[in-house]
């Protein structure tokens, strides 16, 4: 199986949809900045992995997908559950990347400060890719 | 101001992120970016800009417990979107009460 990019998945969305998804991203990081404040950078930092936009997001893949199986005449009830069931398996393994991207920048930025979210990213990137990978080659 | 300014940086980083798992495919791998570290980026930036490294770093070690969490918390919307068919947005919000436990419970535990 082959990773691939389709546009036409862009058209599914709706604007109000897109808007939602920002200012449920930029409530998150205003959160996250406020709990730090106020609690300080311990508990602030649990919150940098807090499922802000999951809700909306996998609302949104069952929608489209129980949209694409009506128009065939068929329910989509289940199709649509299946999609955002697979959604969340990947960001399950997305979130052990996560954590590479924290660790990372827990031991890189008091040397490198910005370096260490760069580095982090990529180990995020590097991990969840071979997890995934991983995931396919053994069926468990 | 600085708030907005929050809202914002992760509004963009967030959204560029979501669109990135809309349009790959297949799904699973798509999936990997609804664990993408958007919020991180947009704060630790700001926090490493306001506070320097030793603070962002300090965020870092606590956003590990975070992320297992959600790797938990993913696992718990799966299961019960597929075996006790819930809908998407009953499973995602229901489990957000099992994030803030495992969370909030495993720093209190390993933290203090």
């Amino acid at each position: 199986m082959i990773v691939r990019v389709k546009w036409s998945a862009l058209k599914q969305s709706r604007w109000y949809e897109y808007a939602l998804r920002f200012v449920l991203g930029g409530l998150a990081t205003a959160m996250a900045g406020a709990i730090a404040a106020f609690f300080g950078p311990e508990a602030g930092g649990l919150f940098l992995a807090f499922p802000a936009i999951f809700g909306a997001s996998a609302t949104l893949i069952e929608k489209h997908e129980r949209e694409r199986k009506q128009k065939l005449g068929l329910s989509g009830d289940r199709r649509g559950k299946e999609a955002a069931a697979l959604d969340a398996a990947g960001a399950g393994l997305g979130s052990i990347g996560l954590a590479a991207f924290g660790a990372g920048v827990w031991y890189l930025a008091p040397t490198l400060t910005f370096g260490s979210l760069a580095l982090g990213s990529v180990a995020w990137l590097l991990v969840s890719v071979f997890l995934w990978q991983l995931r396919r080659r053994v069926r468990f | 101001m600085e708030y907005l300014f929050r809202f914002l940086a992760g509004g963009i980083v967030v959204s560029a992120f979501a669109v990135l798992g809309d349009v790959l495919r297949p799904k699973s791998f798509a999936g990997l970016f609804g664990a993408a570290p958007s919020v991180a980026l947009a704060t630790l930036s700001l926090a490493l800009w306001k506070e320097g490294g030793a603070y962002a770093s300090i965020e870092g070690r606590s956003m590990i417990l975070g992320s297992f969490a959600l790797a938990l918390y993913s696992l718990a919307v799966c299961q019960l979107l597929m075996r006790a068919r819930w809908s998407a947005l009953a499973a995602t919000t229901t489990a957000i009460l099992l994030w803030l436990v495992l969370a909030l419970g495993s720093e209190h535990l390993l933290m203090g």
